[in-house]
This record gives C-alpha cells, sequence and structure tokens, in this order.
C-alpha cells in the first residue's frame, strides 16, 4: 500500500476491484465504513461475483474475470474525454508532458502490439520507448501537453479506442453501469477530493497482472489521488507478512529491499553498481543515486569482515543468475518436474494445494529426492508421498519434517500491508518439542558451518564466512539489529571526532556507507529497531511502540510502531501539497512547505529531502524513487510503456475485439506433456465454454495449513463448494446443495453446489458466458477437506511476474 | 455445575458459544452481581500480540494459564489498526496454538516408506544439514558455461516465508544466497 489501513477513513471514494476485502482482509471495512459514515464517501465495487464486499457498496458492477484493462483503459479514455484529471498535479508531477522518441507508436497505431516487437524472441526492443532529451540529457518536455509526442497525447491515443461500447462488449458490463462507475470515480479527481483503489490478487494474478497494477497507478495519477490522505494504489497483500518476505526477498529476482539479483553479465560489484548508475540505469537518478551504499552494507552485513575493499565486499559470494525469470515459481516446478531439482526445503507453505496445476506441481514434488518441511500440521505438503490415489512405495522422496512454533509461540517482527512493522512477543508455549522457524534456520546454518568446515567441498568461503552467531542461545534480537544496520567501524568527520561508534545502531539509512564502515541487513528497515520515543517520553526499539498520539487527526498514530521507510506512513506525500508547497485542501493537509523554517513540516515524515524549497531544482518532483521525480503515466513493462487488453490465455472469445492480438504476447507458455492426463494443457472454448475464478473465505487461510486443522473454522466452513448462476443451475439441471463436477484441461474436482444470484450470466459480444467461481483453500489433509480448485487452474503466468492465472480459466460443469 | 471463574473460563472455550457467554457472563459482571470475587490459585497472564492470518496486522490480547496455554483471546481496542474488532480466524488462534493435530516431533519418512517415524533434534537437523550439503556440492556451478563465475546450484530449491517474522525471512534469505540457491521462491509470487 502507498497509503495504510487506518487512512482509508480519509476517502471520498474508494474503488475496490479484484479485492474481497470483507473477506479476506476483514479489519479494513472498519475503515471504508468510516468513511461513508463521516465524510460520505462513495465505495464502488468491481467484481466478477456479488461479494460481501459489493454488498457494502454504493455501486456494483459485475465485469468479466481477466477484461481489467478494458475497464481501466476505458476509464482513462473517460477521464481524458471529460476532462476530468487533475490537471495541475498531472502537469507537474507525472511524465504527461515528456517527449518520447518520434518513432514510438501505440498499439492503437500497430493492432495491439507497440513499436519494437520481435515476435520470434516475445519481446521488444525498447528503443523508441526512451525519452526525448535536451543537450544536457535531461527530459523534453511540453506542459501545454499539445505536442503530439508528449505522453498525455500518445495516453489519448493509446486509449482512443477503449470506447464505452466496446468495453462493455469486451467485460459484459452494461454500458450504463460503466458509465456510472466511471462518471463517479472520476470525481476524486476534484484537487480538494481524494480516491483510493483497494486491489488484492483479483488484478495480480493474470496473464496481464503487472499491467493491471499499472492502469490502476495511471488513474490515481490522473486523478491526482497518489501520496495523498484517502489516496493511493493499496494492494491488499495476501498473508500476514507476505510484505516482510517481500522486503527480504524470498524471491528469485532481488536480494533484501529491492536490489535486482546480481546477474552472470555483472561477474563484479563494479559492473554490477555500474550497469545500474549508467544514464537510463535503475541507480542513475532520484534516491535510488545511494544504492551504491545499500548493497556495500548489505555485503557487510552478511560477511563482515571477510567483507572487504579488497575482495569486493565479498561480492563474488553471491550467486548469479543469467535470467531471473528462469528461476520464478512456474519455472521452478518445470525444472523439479524435469529433474534437475533434487532437494527442496520449505519454510510455512502448502504448494500441494497452493501451486497452479496442482497435479502437475505434486507429481514434480515426487521426483525430489529429499524435502525438508518446516510446518505446525500434517499439510498436504508434508504428506504428499500419501496423496489419496499415490502408492508410497512408489515415492522415493526422502521427508524430513520440523515441528514449528506458531506466530505466537515466538518473538519478532511482522509488516502489515501498509509497510507498518509491528513487533510480537512470544505470548504462549510451543506444543511438544516444536521450535521457532528462526532457531531452526540458525541451528542448520550452524550444522552446515561444522560440515564445511570439516570438509570444505567447493567453494566453501560463503558458508564458512557468513555472518552467522546470534546467540547461544539463539536471540532473535540479535537478527533485528543486523536488519536495522549498525556501524561496522568507527566514523569520523571531517576533524577526527567519532560520530558513530562501531556497533552502535543506525536511525536512518542516510548514514550508510560505501566505504564498508557500515552493515544493515535491509536498508529500508533502518531504524525499525532503534530506540526511540513512544510520544510520552518512553524510550524502546521504535517498532515495539504502542503510542496513541495522532497530531492532525489523519490516522497516522507516528509514535505506534514503525513503518518503512523512515516511519513514514504515506509514501510519495509531496503529492500532498501542490507545486508551490501549499496543501490541495485544509482537511488533508498532510506536509507542507513552511517558507519561515525553509523546510517541510507536517503530520507525517516528508518523502522528499526536507530543506528543498518547492521553487529549486526538482522542488517539483515528488516521485524520488524515479530516476526523473515524475509519476510514471508512461513506463517500462515487459509488454509495452501502456497497459493493452489482452485476452486470458483461456478466453470465451475467439479473439479480441480492440486488435488482432488475443493474448500477451510476451508471455511464455509452457507445453511440458502437452496431450496427456497431466501436463501444461489449455483448454478452448468449445469444450470449455464457462468462465472460472477463484477465491478465499474468510473462515480459511490460503492453503488451508492454518485454518482447515481448526475446528471452529472447520465448523463454518466444512468443504469444497463452488458457486454458479440460477440461470447456469437451470440449464445444468444442478440443484443447491448438489454434488458437482468441474472440469478443465488439466483435471477435474468435485464440489458441492451452491445456486445463487451472486452470480449472474454475462453478455459477452452478444453472446450469453457463464460465469463461476470457487475457493481455493481445500485439500485431502486436515479436518476440512475437499478437492483443491488448482487442480483446475494453468500453468501459465504473468508477462512480468510470472504470477499465475489462477483468476480466469475455462471450464465445464456438471452433476456428479 | 457450579460457575467458578475457572469453570467459566474452561466452558468459554468449549464452542463457538463463548462468545455470546464472554459478552453475557463476563466474570467481572457475575462477581459483581454475586457481590463476591474467586480468587485465582494460578497466574494468567496477558499480553499484546498481532494476528498471524491476514496483512491488516490486528492486535490480539492473549491470556495464558501458568503452563503457557493460551485460555482466551481477543481483539486489542489500543492497536490502531483494528480497534479491538477481530475476525473469525483471530479469534480462534487459541485452537491453532493448542490443537492436538499440531506437529510435536521431528518426523522422518525413508524413500518409499509408508510412514513417519519420530526422530530426536540432533539426528534431522543433521541429517537435513547433510542432504543440504551432499546436493549443494554435488550441484553447484563455480562458473557458466561462458566460463564467468556464477557460484550457485540448481539442485537446490527454497520455498515459502510469507507467515513468518522478518527476522525469519531474512534468515532465510541470507542463508539460502550463502548456499547459492537461485530457485527462492515463495507465496509472493502466487
Amino acid at each position: 500500500m502507498t497509503n495504510h489501513w487506518v487512512d482509508l477513513k480519509n476517502a471520498d471514494y474508494i474503488l475496490i476491484i479484484g479485492s474481497n476485502a470483507a473477506e479476506n482482509h476483514p479489519a479494513s471495512m472498519t475503515w471504508v465504513h468510516k468513511a461513508q459514515d463521516e465524510r460520505g464517501a462513495k465505495v464502488i465495487v468491481v467484481d466478477p461475483r456479488f461479494t460481501r464486499t459489493a454488498s457494502q457498496a454504493d455501486l456494483y458492477a459485475p465485469i468479466r474475470s481477466g477484461t481489467d484493462i478494458a475497464f481501466f483503459g476505458g476509464l482513462i479514455n473517460y477521464i481524458l474525454e471529460n476532462e476530468l484529471y487533475h490537471k495541475d498535479y498531472v502537469v507537474h508531477y507525472t511524465n504527461a508532458a515528456n517527449l518520447i522518441h518520434p518513432d514510438f507508436k501505440t498499439a492503437t497505431d500497430l493492432d495491439g502490439l507497440f513499436s519494437g516487437f520481435d515476435p520470434e524472441k516475445k519481446s521488444y526492443d525498447r528503443t523508441t520507448w526512451a525519452y526525448q532529451t535536451d543537450a544536457e540529457g535531461k527530459p523534453k518536455r511540453d506542459e501545454t501537453l499539445q505536442d503530439p509526442q508528449c505522453v498525455f497525447s500518445l495516453l489519448r491515443r493509446q486509449y482512443s479506442r477503449y470506447t464505452l461500447e466496446v468495453v462493455s462488449r469486451i467485460t459484459g458490463c452494461p454500458q450504463n453501469k460503466l458509465k456510472a462507475v466511471w462518471d463517479l470515480y472520476a470525481q476524486s479527481g476534484a484537487p480538494d477530493k481524494t480516491g483510493n483503489i483497494m486491489y488484492a490478487m483479483g488484478q495480480t494474478q493474470h496473464t496481464v497482472g503487472s499491467q493491471n497494477v499499472r492502469a490502476m497507478a495511471m488513474v490515481q495519477l490522473l486523478l491526482g489521488n497518489t501520496g495523498r490522505p484517502g489516496g493511493g494504489v493499496n494492494a491488499l497483500r495476501g498473508e500476514s507478512n507476505v510484505q516482510g518476505s517481500t522486503d527480504m526477498a524470498l524471491l528469485a529476482h532481488i536480494i533484501p529491499a529491492y536490489m535486482a539479483v546480481p546477474t552472470s553479465k555483472e561477474p563484479d560489484l563494479k559492473t554490477y553498481i555500474e550497469s545500474k548508475t549508467k544514464p537510463g540505469g535503475a541507480w542513475s537518478g532520484g534516491y535510488w543515486t545511494n544504492g551504491p551504499k545499500f548493497i556495500t552494507s548489505l555485503l557487510k552485513a552478511w560477511w563482515g569482515d571477510h567483507a572487504t575493499k579488497g575482495n569486493d565486499f565479498a561480492y563474488a559470494y553471491l550467486p548469479k543468475v543469467e535470467s531471473a525469470a528462469n528461476h520464478y515459481w512456474i519455472a521452478l516446478f518445470e525444472a523439479m518436474y524435469a529433474g534437475q531439482i533434487e532437494g527442496l526445503w520449505i519454510l510455512g507453505q502448502n504448494p500441494a494445494v497452493g501451486g497452479p496445476n496442482s497435479r502437475f506441481e505434486r507429481a514434480a514434488l515426487r521426483k525430489l529426492k529429499w524435502m525438508v518441511v518446516q510446518e505446525i500440521f500434517e499439510t498436504e505438503t508434508v504428506d504428499i508421498w500419501k496423496e489419496p490415489g499415490i502408492n508410497p512405495a512408489d515415492v522415493q522422496t526422502e521427508v524430513f519434517v520440523l515441528p514449528a512454533a506458531d506466530a505466537m509461540e515466538k518473538e519478532g517482527s511482522i509488516v502489515t500491508s501498509g509497510r507498518l512493522i509491528q513487533w510480537r512477543p512470544k505470548v504462549a508455549q510451543a506444543p511438544g518439542e516444536a521450535r521457532p522457524d528462526d532457531e531452526i534456520i540458525y541451528l542448520i546454518g550452524k550444522k552446515l558451518q561444522a560440515l564445511y568446515a570439516a570438509d570444505p567441498g567447493p567453494f566453501a568461503d560463503p558458508i564458512l564466512h557468513l555472518t552467522w552467531d546470534y546467540g547461544d542461545p539463539y536471540n532473535v534480537e540479535n537478527v533485528a539489529k543486523e536488519i536495522n544496520g549498525f556501524y561496522a567501524a568507527d566514523v569520523t568527520d571531517d576533524k577526527g571526532n567519532v560520530v558513530g561508534k562501531k556497533g552502535t545502531l543506525l536511525n536512518s539509512f542516510g548514514l550508510l556507507k560505501d566505504d564498508g564502515s557500515t552493515a544493515c541487513g535491509c536498508w529500508i528497515y533502518t531504524g525499525y529497531y532503534y530506540p526511540a520515543d513512544d510520544g510520552t517520553g518512553r524510550t524502546m526499539p521504535a517498532t515495539k511502540r504502542r503510542g496513541q498520539k495522532d497530531p492532525g487527526g489523519l490516522g497516522i498514530y507516528p509514535y505506534w510502531a514503525f513503518a518503512w521507510p523512515l516511519n513514514r506512513r504515506i509514501i510519495y506525500n509531496r503529492c500532498s501539497a501542490d507545486p508551490d508547497g501549499k496543501p490541495w485542501s485544509e482537511d488533508k493537509k498532510l506536509i507542507w512547505w513552511d517558507a519561515a523554517q525553509k523546510k517541510w513540516v507536517g503530520y507525517d515524515v516528508p518523502d522528499f529531502v526536507v530543506t528543498k524549497a518547492p521553487t529549486d531544482p526538482g522542488g517539483r518532483d515528488p516521485f524520488i524513487m524515479r530516476t526523473d521525480g515524475k509519476g510514471g503515466l508512461f513506463a517500462t513493462m515487459n509488454e509495452g510503456p501502456f497497459p493493452e487488453h489482452y485476452e486470458p490465455l483461456e478466453s470465451p472469445l475467439p479473439g479480441n475485439l480492440l486488435s488482432s492480438v488475443r493474448f500477451n504476447p510476451v508471455v511464455k507458455v509452457w507445453d511440458t506433456n502437452k496431450g496427456q492426463d497431466i501436463g501444461d494443457n489449455v483448454g478452448t472454448a468449445d469444450q470449455f465454454p464457462i468462465v472460472a475464478t477463484t477465491y478465499r473465505v474468510c473462515e480459511h487461510w490460503q492453503a488451508g495449513g492454518m485454518s482447515r486443522w481448526i475446528g471452529w473454522l472447520t465448523e463454518t466452513q466444512p468443504n469444497m463448494f463452488v458457486e454458479l448462476s440460477q440461470e447456469l443451475a437451470q440449464a445444468k439441471g444442478i440443484k443447491n446443495g448438489d454434488k458437482v463436477r468441474v472440469r478443465s484441461a488439466r483435471g477435474s474436482i468435485e464440489a458441492v453446489a451452491i445456486v445463487t444470484a451472486r452470480f449472474k450470466p454475462f453478455t459477452i459480444d452478444g453472446k450469453t458466458v457463464h460465469h463461476i467461481g470457487m475457493p481455493w483453500h481445500y485439500g485431502w489433509g486436515g479436518l476440512a477437506r475437499g478437492d483443491s480448485a488448482n487442480v483446475l487452474t494453468p500453468h501459465v503466468g504473468d508477462g512480468n511476474t510470472m504470477i499465475p492465472e489462477y483468476k480466469a480459466f475455462l471450464v465445464d460443469i456438471e452433476k456428479a | 455445575m457450579k460457575l467458578s471463574r475457572r469453570n467459566f473460563l474452561k466452558l468459554s472455550g468449549a464452542s463457538v458459544g463463548s462468545l455470546l457467554l464472554d459478552w453475557t457472563l463476563s466474570p467481572t459482571a457475575l462477581a459483581a452481581g454475586e457481590g463476591a470475587t474467586f480468587p485465582l490459585h494460578k497466574k494468567v497472564s496477558e499480553a499484546a500480540t498481532i494476528c498471524p492470518y491476514c496483512s491488516c496486522g490486528c492486535g490480539l490480547l492473549i491470556a495464558t494459564g501458568p503452563d503457557g496455554h493460551i485460555i482466551n483471546s481477543e481483539g486489542d481496542p489500543e492497536n490502531i489498526n483494528n480497534r479491538g474488532a477481530l475476525d473469525p480466524k483471530s479469534i480462534s488462534v487459541r485452537q491453532l496454538s493448542q490443537s492436538p493435530l499440531r506437529l510435536r516431533k521431528p518426523l522422518y519418512r525413508a524413500p518409499g516408506s509408508d510412514k513417519f517415524e519420530e526422530k530426536d533434534w540432533d539426528w534431522i537437523i543433521t541429517e537435513v544439514a547433510r542432504r543440504i550439503k551432499a546436493t549443494r556440492d554435488k550441484t553447484f556451478e563455480a562458473r557458466n558455461a561462458a566460463g564467468v563465475t556464477v557460484n550457485r546450484t540448481t539442485g537446490l530449491a527454497f520455498l515459502g516465508g510469507a507467515a513468518n517474522n522478518n527476522e525469519e525471512c531474512y534468515l532465510a534469505s541470507k542463508l539460502a544466497r550463502a548456499l547459492g540457491i537461485v530457485y527462492l521462491e515463495h507465496q509472493a509470487r502466487i
């Protein structure tokens, strides 16, 4: 989230799309309701199903799964045609005025593709996507927004095809509903109003998921909603600490705090840094110019005294990839299925239920030589060798199960969706011999160091030299201090005075150095464990604070816990003031320029150089993490600089009503065992005419590992079900409560039918298309059992992130 | 049954109906009504924590008995995110912690076997570390086909962590990289 949970109360308009917040993020509705009750905020829900969240909305519009870019493209077109955008914001804070290369062509010009596409490589040459620059290398701008090659003109051109009529035919949403939604949300473009967009996996789990998110970000820039109270692009993240696990980079493409994973094209630290600081590189402008300090401090945190200037700060110890995308989830399971992965270590995850094309991924798990699982219950992954229908004698995988303590039985911190890092003390005793996961990882690491000391094997240095001493017994505070960052050597000022003593904690990443004198495990967390006031004069690690003061009354609560970065609650908050530094409106006053004090002041920590005046160079460039400081209405993504509608891999339509390019042209489609019982099979509408989607219920949690073993939750949601419309039920002779079979090209499952008015048939391009949905929590284990929805979902992912397309696929349904 | 406070707490944990009981027959209300107090022989500890389910970060107040077992959970009214409100999952954390189905001992399943065997921690940590080392050493690539130093293994993979604490994820991320693991993924990708 650019904003945070409590801030939802400051919104005048709330668009919830691709999220069923009332079930999956229930506490958020406290603040949504507060906005409705106290500000008269209008809530819009867009979803294929009339959800519990929709029941709380002022306006609900159904769209077919997988058509969000058509919906948002239409909204952008509507905003531009009716001049509903926030003009001052757009001109000064976004790249709308920037001129693009004269040869750049939009997807309107090239029938669904942008300039530079190479059909053989399935990727773009991005030469024509560059800014035009002046003699100094600065982007050329036309702040009248009239130049035909300025971003604003190109944006108009790109979305001119997204008319009410075409968008209605694609999405299946009636024209009057679409217009009502667009009209209502576009009112947030008034300078004194803000609107926020809440979204979740309904936006990301598509082959165009990243571009769905881009489309929302663009709408928020056009309407001037980002960086302001009650605004922002708000991802309602799916797990209690998926924000933190992402910050810590348990992902193939990054190392902690969002630095790109090193590739073989960057064999030494100098090349790694130069590849990013070169003109046009990610670290060539804005705050990322400090990147060299962050990477050096990370290497110091990991390899301590063994990371020196003389050995490139042990950069060689980091593994290098050829391309990170080779290692993303779907690629990982393809490699596992092919027998290339021998051993798997799992930390509290249940891929046997949660991964796409379950039968394929379960078969892949059974090809492992060994598997280690840290878990609290005997999940389907733990029991992969005894799935019903599998003979254990045929499964040669060795399985090691390490019983883990649950969240209340250990100590540490987690991050909310709003980047708020809250500390959890140990409040209960773990059962039996179960141990905290960090202690288990620590013990394995210690044992590995001992084994490598005795018998080094190939290149043991990264393991032997790893800083891995967190006390005996293990103390999590030692890890927290390393993540927070500390001086790795005495640091002196010009006169030789010691300003930082070796070992002391840092309170800001502004203190980090690239000379090896600082160590920091996750630069964006700097300060989270630093002693701070809780607003009452008591001092404690910032993350542990419980202070209740809320200066300004906007729900900032600066003394409650610690938000990364630097306790900033709303990021890009320079946008909360106008170009001259004055608040856009009195009731949403967040930070402002104080001419007398010559600095930015207010209720939140400014996301800006605090002494940089609005009239200074760059004083109106609020997006400090971007090289040019401007919000990206035009930005580089694998599919092109603007989102373009493509159909899901499995679509009820024979083509694309907006162009002759039906499917996302940059997506890799695997075809392992195509045509066989278990394989990367793709269905077509003649065999599987019904659109299906997956979702969650309030009473269960993800793949069930923390809920299906619990009695109370099992009583409330005992079994797998599928929701279908009354019209489809009648056509198929299905009654409420019947057992039904749902089939896709990957497999089939049984479920209990819930015949409901929550789903209605869509009219897509003049034809009736049925839409069903089902929860994906279930598996054969635990107390609440049932078939897994992911048996049906395809092994295909987004064009940038490779997140699976769980949310739109084709099925058929019949009475079992 | 006479309703002492301890019996009451047992009762209240017995079913979902406890939500109603808590409301109508709180120990304080009983005490006030009967004009008597019920001194506890066993100490009840209370502490504030954060719910382990969704990413709202709701505050939970947890009461535990002297054995460290949870006897009650309710919303933390001071937590800025939820101001005391909870959903059905967070109210159920007592059953998460105390389920008889929780894994209590390290388990090992041999190739082709039809059962798990209970093992002690020393054995299992040693065997896991040996498997990791053997696979890493066998599949380690110091250089790629072009001769560039890459120091990686594609024979090992790591998954998971979104339900874990930051400090746990950090340790996993750090150790995995030190081992040369590049197949490193978790819930955020799916």
